[in-house]
């Protein structure tokens, strides 16, 4: 079977994962070695299947619109890695 | 020396609760007991918070004076796999992204313990977001086989089935996307459930891939795993797929549903690369049954080849989606490296995870990519309901289906860390019921000549739990394979 190229630093963009170069160079052999072996997906005869996303078909599921207590401001800060006056902190994003 | 109390069935110690003959101050005292002496060869637990654990045990004894006890569990206690939110305690998912997360909320799994009574004890080790089979990828420490500690437990929740075969805690609850809770079951020589999707709310369990995740117990025995089931199961509004459904009194049923039932050998789970050992005992499992006048009907799966390959596409899909909540601004580890916003996420993430979850980040972006799409994530969808419909063919003509759990005993610690493919393959038996949402059921059913335990794989129709544990408790019961303990 032929072994897929990955243009792992496309890849790796998409993903917003910064990798050093030993780690693209492993990466990309080992999933050239697993997409070889996905392959086998395209011997399934698959004309006419419908795909399925969920096991069991659960749609249109409808919540009663009533409040409800959610996290409080503290709770949701309190894993922040950087927070001030109620607010999580980040690099300026716009000039 | 261990106190009498280790190693008893959640059944047996809920008795001794009931009757006063121990309070659950001096259970959980023993549990605790129990980690100290074994856990420096084990490593079972990433954190033990002893006076929370004891504050619960002395709150379920007060319970009890008044005359206020909540069930069967009550003062129980239960060990979670470190991706199960319990508000105030940690949830690292064993990944240095979460190594300082403290849940602001309890997953409802836990709401439904605590309801019972439990006693939720410590963060059981695991693979890195659940991504694994062997816990060997947690970022902070590898748990052992309690039966060889050279070996692997197996995964992903490794951790919360090496402690419940440690005799640490009675139970335990884990995780199951591609066989997490019936593999390491196993391997460890205990009883591990992983019921029908949509049963029990996926709330608060941190997701790895939403479409095949699902909670379930650990346990000496199917009734413990029943009685822990009973706790948790049931439609929640906080997760959208879970499922309407009657829920029986599972422990009850167990003595009323007797068979004979109708049992389907899958031919395709017999094949090449299964161990000798394991096939031998399985076999003597169905001869078991044969014997107890159950029909034994030889079935046919055929698309069980492409399962593996399916679930590495449709997991690592999901989880790339999902793990991209994990960008180093609202509450993980964030890179002190970075300089503006898009760098807090590549390097945040660099540093945060460990190179499973990277590898599979970057498998699931690559399917999932423009021009890559139809030709793998929507082939695997449809190679799902292919799948999918191989277990509804052959429910039409069978109860249940027998099969091996795991096609090796434990291996070695480092034997496959260098070929992800060949630690892929591990999941074997165990993918096919996660990609066609189905319930099934790992009880021990033997031992390989150098004493590694093996495990029987029974597969259920959807939401029938009743049956699928009536059958596996009728085979337990007379056999004595989950009495036996490793010597540690």
């Amino acid at each position: 079977m032929d072994t897929p190229n990955i243009d792992i630093d496309y890849v790796a963009n998409l993903a917003r994962l910064a990798l050093t170069p030993e780690e693209k160079v492993t990466y990309a052999r080992q999933l050239g070695d697993v997409l070889a072996y996905i392959d086998k997906l395209k011997e399934a005869d698959v004309s006419g299947v419908e795909p399925t996303a969920h096991a069991f078909d659960v749609s249109n599921v409808w919540a009663a619109d009533v409040p409800r207590p959610g996290l409080s401001v503290e709770d949701a800060l309190r894993n922040a890695p950087a927070a001030r006056d109620s607010m999580i902190v980040v690099p300026k994003v716009v000039e | 020396m261990s106190s009498a109390l280790v190693f008893q069935t959640a059944a047996a110690l809920s008795d001794q609760l009931g009757a006063r003959k121990v309070s659950a101050v001096e259970l959980a005292q023993a549990c605790l007991a129990q980690v100290r002496a074994t856990d420096d060869r084990i490593h079972a637990f990433l954190s033990v918070d002893e006076a929370d654990i004891l504050a619960q045990a002395g709150a379920a004894d007060a319970r009890r004076a008044a005359g206020q006890a909540r069930g069967p569990l009550d003062g129980v206690p239960v060990g979670l796999k470190d991706v199960i939110a319990v508000r105030g305690q940690p949830l690292t998912c064993g990944s240095r992204m979460l190594e300082k997360f403290v849940s602001p909320y309890d997953a409802t799994a836990a709401i439904g313990l605590k309801n019972a009574g439990a006693v939720l004890f410590g963060r059981a080790n695991m693979d890195e977001f659940a991504m694994g089979s062997s816990t060997e990828n947690s970022a902070f420490q590898t748990t052992s086989n309690p039966w060889d500690v050279t070996r692997i437990p197996g995964g992903s929740s490794g951790g919360s089935a090496a402690a419940v075969a440690a005799g640490q805690v009675p139970v335990s609850l884990g995780s199951d996307t591609g066989g997490s809770i019936r593999q390491p079951a196993a391997l460890c020589g205990i009883v591990g459930l992983k019921p029908t999707y949509g049963l029990i709310s996926r709330y608060g369990l941190v997701a790895y891939a939403s479409s095949l995740d699902q909670i379930g117990p650990f346990a000496h025995t199917v009734e413990d795993a029943a009685l822990v089931l009973q706790a948790i199961a049931g439609h929640d509004v906080n997760d959208s797929t879970s499922f309407r459904t009657e829920i029986p009194d599972y422990r009850a049923e167990l003595a009323k549903r007797r068979g004979p039932w109708r049992l389907g050998v899958p031919k395709e789970y017999f094949g090449a690369g299964l161990a000798p050992e394991v096939r031998a005992s399985v076999e003597k499992a169905i001869a078991w049954y044969r014997a107890q006048g159950c029909e034994i009907r030889e079935v046919s799966l055929p698309h069980t080849e492409y399962a593996v390959a399916a679930y590495y596409i449709i997991a690592t899909a999901e989880a790339s989606s999902n793990l991209a909540r994990f960008d180093g601004i609202r509450y993980t580890h964030r890179s002190p490296k970075a300089t503006d916003a898009v760098d807090i996420y590549h390097h945040s993430r660099a540093e945060g995870f460990g190179s499973e979850v990277k590898r599979r980040i970057i498998l699931g972006t690559y399917v999932l990519s423009s021009g890559y799409y139809d030709a793998y994530y929507g082939r695997a969808q449809k190679v799902r309901t292919l799948i999918r419909q191989d277990f509804l063919n052959a429910f039409r003509e069978v109860d249940a289906l027998l099969t091996p759990t795991s096609p090796t005993v434990a291996f070695k610690k480092g034997e496959k860390t260098a070929n992800p493919l060949e630690m892929y393959l591990a999941d074997i038996f165990t993918i096919s019921l996660n990609l066609a949402g189905l319930p099934g059921v790992s009880v021990p059913c033997g031992f390989s000549p150098e004493g590694l335990p093996i495990g029987l794989q029974i597969v259920g129709r959807p939401f029938q739990e009743a049956d699928l544990l009536a059958i596996a408790h009728a085979y337990e019961q007379a056999h004595d394979f989950h009495t036996k303990h490793p010597v540690l």
